[in-house]
């Protein structure tokens, strides 16, 4: 058996949504590169959907293909429905990760989650 | 290209070792025919590996492989001796086939000392020379180090241990069949080897035991190899590890010299063609074709599934290759920072490797280290 998933190495070898995005409306960047894996999410949101979304990744395999599924399953959507996004969706969704892997796909949750709450911040400060 | 990993049994090897799978499948401790025929493969065997560490047929144990022969040496010595009062030293660079043995008995409650290494990984003589005690048992340091390829200067080490009466064991796994090793030269009381690592079947390797040295058995059972190492012989595995010692004796010059020319290409091209490349381990003094690097921004195992993707096959020290959350230690302890050392590929080159395939390495690597910079948001930043 191989060590992931063919979805995962899909996902790999073909990222989905890389890159940055020019005045980003929400920016999440979690993980540590000591711990080996950085993942940036970046987000454009207009009338509270996500228009366009974008990651950068330094990790393994499963930290880039997680990266790549969840910038994936959040576009278009409402920032609710982003925000519900949990990372077993994320596994799920790549047919399943290693155990040891399964920090990855937290991570990418989180950089999401971190990636709308910059931008509602944002949002309520403007409107104070 | 990852042939610090394993090797692949050498045709000739396995046509030895044959015979005794089917027809010659005997007992080396039965008394007749079919029995003394298995015997006298495993000493033929014992002659062939003897040979080429240049010790005596007689100072050769046959384990199971280079880990076994590790414990036996470690833990077999300390058994041999009064239990309290000893003091260990290894170094920081080992396998874990001797580090974990150390560690194991620091919890035992012996003085373990574990020593530092200098940026290329060498243990250098002075830092020895000062943690000996007068109460030293043992000094266990690796001959040439797998991840780095470093060659420690073993000859100067075991000369320190000796002239404190302290014994010397070395681990030279990845050294024997690829670089000379003569147990004398060297200097040593003791020194593990493995077969599958030079063209050898796995399952076998050998510890060398300089006579007068005393050891404590770890096995018990019918007491085959000097009673120090009980169990009915791996006969056809002894076989071919002896048949695959007597082959890389002879081809240990042709092969060294053009595996050192491979890697020196190969190392030196990737440096140039790749920024924010780092070589690990000595430039100089390493194991023939054994190439090392890091790059920065990047994960090991991104790297390796990419080259898999390509049909290369390499190796890592990243955390996401071993399953922890730490890179490897050796990486550690020659200084590199964690973020640095998540990002290394070895490339290990062995017999069947040829020209067109390290240049394929060369015309391969480049692009796929772009590629993942790419993605990565360390590197625009150049953050580490």
């Amino acid at each position: 058996m191989a060590l992931y998933s063919e979805k995962v190495m899909d996902h790999f070898l073909n990222p989905r949504n890389v890159g940055t995005i020019e005045n980003p409306s929400g920016v999440g960047r979690v993980g540590n590169p000591v711990c080996g894996d950085v993942m940036q999410i970046e987000i454009k949101v207009e009338d509270d959907r996500i228009e366009d979304i974008k990651f950068k990744t330094f990790g393994c395999a499963a930290a880039i293909a997680t990266s790549s599924m969840i910038t994936e399953m959040a576009k278009g959507k409402t920032l609710e429905e982003a925000r519900a996004i949990t990372n077993k969706a994320v596994a799920e969704a790549l047919d399943g990760l290693p155990p040891v892997k399964m920090h990855c796909s937290n991570l990418a949750a989180e950089a999401l989650q971190e990636a709308i709450d910059q931008y509602q911040g944002k949002v309520k400060s403007n409107n104070n | 290209m990852d042939h610090s990993a394993t090797t692949p049994v050498d045709l000739r090897a396995l046509q030895a070792m044959e015979p005794y799978l089917t027809e010659e499948y005997g007992n080396p401790s039965s008394i007749h025919r079919m029995g003394q025929a298995a015997r006298n493969g495993v000493e033929t065997a014992r002659e062939q590996v003897a040979r080429l560490i240049n010790a005596a047929p007689a100072e050769i144990i046959f384990t199971s492989g280079g880990t076994e022969a590790n414990n036996l040496a470690i833990l077999g010595l300390i058994e041999a001796m009064p239990p309290q009062g000893q003091h260990i030293i290894t170094s920081a660079v080992e396998h874990h086939a001797v580090l974990d043995v150390f560690t194991y008995l620091g919890r035992k409650g012996y003085d373990v000392t574990i020593l530092p290494v200098n940026r290329y990984g060498m243990v250098e003589p002075e830092t020895l020379e000062r943690a000996m005690k007068p109460n030293t048992a043992l000094v266990s340091i690796m001959h040439a180090n797998n991840e780095i390829g470093t060659i420690q200067p073993i000859k100067q080490l075991a000369a320190i241990a000796r002239h404190r009466g302290a014994v010397f064991h070395t681990d030279a796994v990845q050294s024997v069949g690829r670089i000379p090793v003569d147990v004398k030269d060297l200097g040593v009381d003791m020194l593990s080897c493995s077969s599958h690592k030079l063209y050898g079947p796995k399952g076998v390797g050998c510890l060398y035991i300089k006579k007068g040295t005393r050891l404590a058995r770890r096995v018990y059972g019918g007491s085959q190899e000097r009673k120090l190492r009980s169990g009915t012989e791996n006969v056809p595995g002894i076989v071919g590890f002896g048949a695959a010692a007597d082959i890389a004796g002879k081809r240990m010059s042709e092969t060294m010299e053009r595996l050192s020319d491979f890697g020196r290409y190969l190392s030196g091209s990737l440096q140039r063609l790749i920024p924010d490349t780092i070589l690990t381990g000595d430039p100089v003094n390493r194991l023939p074709g054994h190439v090392s690097l890091c790059f920065k921004y990047v994960e090991g195992e991104s790297i390796l599934l990419m080259l898999d993707q390509m049909g290369i096959m390499a190796s890592s020290g990243s955390a996401c290759t071993s399953g922890s959350l730490d890179p490897s230690h050796v990486l550690l302890a020659i200084g590199l920072p964690h973020e640095v050392a998540h990002g290394s590929i070895r490339l290990s080159l062995g017999r069947s490797n040829t020209r067109e395939e390290v240049d394929y390495v060369v015309q391969v690597l480049p692009g796929i280290i772009e590629r993942l910079r790419m993605m990565s948001p360390m590197a625009e930043e150049g953050k580490i």
